[in-house]
């Protein structure tokens, strides 16, 4: 796969600060990838975001994205990314349709034109096109002041893929959403990752949203202190065990240790799988079990174990 | 021409927002208004016969300025909230030079100003002052150089300050002092030799006396009242514009990224 963003040894330092808010990070993201730069308030990932789409100058590293260098060419990576800010930047004052007609104006996409009837029949259709994915056909032409949180975050991205950007950047999106709304962002941003291909970059703090992520990096004051897929990241850290119990503990107990099965409690007794299925341990054991259960660990465990990991080492 | 069209855009949308923000029209009258049918008016009736000329018609002219000049310049302060907030962040990711950020903000600002700049002349010829339609027409220009100037000294004001708070706090003692030391309202023909310097220093200064050395052109009352030719203020302008324009830009840009 082709690298569309490469980080290479990113510092940055902001005026006065004692301490890098990134720190010498290094990563890629590979077209098509739903990336997540995944960390608590602080950890560097907005400063991060805020660098790769321009807005901030970076202290010392080299950035491409899209084949382009920073130092070089930002305007270039502005024209091929979409950015949506964790404060909404929407107009409030204005309709829907003007907030997308005055983004494409910036993009230079069509012409600028003072009305909608005015603006070229494509973009006429585009704006019909957009209205019904929003289901706000009625709505389209009203001041969005009334739309709900989940609505103008949706609109915020319908409008940042007007431009057809290789690659969207999203500073932790869902905050301030409501679970429903979040639930329905999330399948449309997924739905758009599937059907358009947009390498997404997702900073967040939500671990159910990095779970969906192909590539995850956890950073921690300024550093990235893991990563890999979220499989990688949970497998490395946390084994998966199943627990064991049986009605005649003794038998179990002595079975178990003349199999040279590990074991620890003294019941139920709780089995590290250590890359071996739970059928080919249960298999093993003669003695009837009364309980089986496994556990696979999730990716909040692994984020916990991490992040304290990093706390308690610096 | 893709720089063309954002400039517009952006000044579109600052038109745009002003109409629909119904409060916004009403608080940027109400002062203007209330200086010129007020304090003009009461200037008039008690001390208009002693200074040989009218008072309203000296203050009307002054707060035309002083309004186009402030409005202007406290619309493009609005960048340091609204790069924060609002719809800004998305004008500073999109693939348009900062150089045109700002010019479709001054442009959008003036367009704005113009709109009080309308109410204020209407105001003034409900209330009796004496403008012709000449004068109006002549006055057109003017406004637009005056709104160069209040966006080029906002521009200044804004790349230096880098929070809302700080502008908030800032922007009023940079802006009132101005409105004595440019006699928006009082005479400055004769002044102490410190507030003569400082009067002189204001960029605001020639704003107020080009317009009225282009309302009081060919009347009896204009060396009472215009400090210099309307061509002596216009350069003066334009040296203030292109200063403020050239390091207000480069600061702006170089402290827009660089934090």
């Amino acid at each position: 796969m082709k690298k569309i963003i490469n980080v290479e040894n990113l510092i940055k330092r902001y005026k006065k600060a004692e301490n890098n808010a990134v720190d010498d990070i290094s990563f890629y993201v590979e077209e098509g990838a739903l990336f997540s730069l995944l960390g608590p308030n602080g950890a560097g990932k907005t400063t991060t975001l805020s660098i790769l789409t321009t807005t901030l100058a970076k202290t010392s590293g080299k950035v491409t994205i899209v084949g382009f260098d920073l130092d070089k060419n930002a305007h270039d990576i502005r024209r091929n990314i979409g950015v949506i800010f964790q404060n909404p930047s929407l107009d409030l004052n204005l309709t829907a349709e003007e907030n997308v007609r005055i983004h494409v104006i910036l993009y230079g996409i069509y012409p600028f034109r003072p009305t909608f009837q005015l603006m070229p029949e494509k973009y006429k259709r585009k704006v019909q096109e957009l209205s019904s994915i929003l289901g706000i056909e009625k709505e389209i032409f009203k001041p969005i002041k009334t739309f709900s949180g989940g609505m103008k975050r949706k609109l915020e991205i319908v409008r940042s893929l007007t431009h057809e950007p290789k690659v969207l950047f999203l500073d932790e999106p869902t905050t301030g959403l409501d679970p429903l709304s979040r639930k329905n962002l999330w399948e449309y941003l997924m739905d758009v990752k599937k059907k358009q291909k947009t390498t997404i970059f997702l900073t967040t703090h939500y671990l159910d949203e990095a779970e969906e992520a192909d590539y995850i990096c956890i950073v921690n004051r300024g550093k990235i202190i893991s990563r890999g897929t979220p499989r990688e990241i949970k497998q490395n850290l946390i084994d998966e065990y199943i627990m064991i119990d049986a009605k005649d503990r003794e038998k179990l107990t002595k079975e178990l240790s003349r199999r040279e099965i590990v074991f620890s409690l003294k019941g139920p007794f709780k089995i590290d799988l250590k890359n071996r299925t739970v059928h080919e341990v249960v298999r093993e054991i003669e003695t009837p079990l009364t309980r089986v259960s496994t556990h696979t660990p999730s990716l909040e465990e692994a984020y916990l174990e991490i992040i304290s990991q990093s706390d308690s080492s610096s | 021409m893709n720089e063309i069209t954002a400039i517009l855009g952006i000044g579109y949308r600052d038109v745009l927002k002003l109409f629909r923000d119904k409060p916004r029209i009403f608080a940027s009258l109400i002062f203007p208004i209330v200086f010129i049918g007020a304090l003009g008016g009461s200037l008039q009736a008690n001390w208009g016969s002693q200074t040989g000329y009218n008072l309203l018609a000296f203050v009307f002219t002054g707060v035309f300025g002083q309004t186009l000049f402030q409005s202007t310049a406290s619309g493009i302060i609005s960048l340091v909230e609204d790069r924060a907030n609002d719809f800004s962040q998305e004008m500073f990711v999109a693939p348009v030079s900062r150089y045109s950020i700002i010019f479709g903000k001054i442009f959008g600002e003036t367009l704005v100003s113009f709109s009080q700049a309308i109410a204020i002349l209407v105001f003034g010829v409900i209330i009796g002052v004496d403008i012709s339609v000449y004068q109006i027409l002549l006055w057109i220009p003017t406004a637009f150089f005056i709104c160069f100037l209040g966006g080029s000294f906002g521009l200044v004001v804004l790349a230096n300050l880098n929070t809302e708070r700080t502008a908030n706090q800032i922007f009023p003692f940079l802006i009132f002092p101005q409105f004595f030391l440019a006699g928006v309202f009082s005479p400055i023909k004769e002044l102490p030799w410190y507030l003569f310097i400082l009067s002189r220093l204001s960029p605001m200064t020639y704003a107020v006396d080009f317009a009225r050395g282009i309302f009081y052109a060919g009347k009896p009352e204009y060396t009472k009242i215009v400090l210099h030719s309307p061509l002596f203020n216009l350069c003066i302008m334009g040296i203030f514009f292109t200063v403020f324009m050239i390091v207000g830009t480069y600061l702006f840009v170089k402290n827009e990224r660089n934090k």
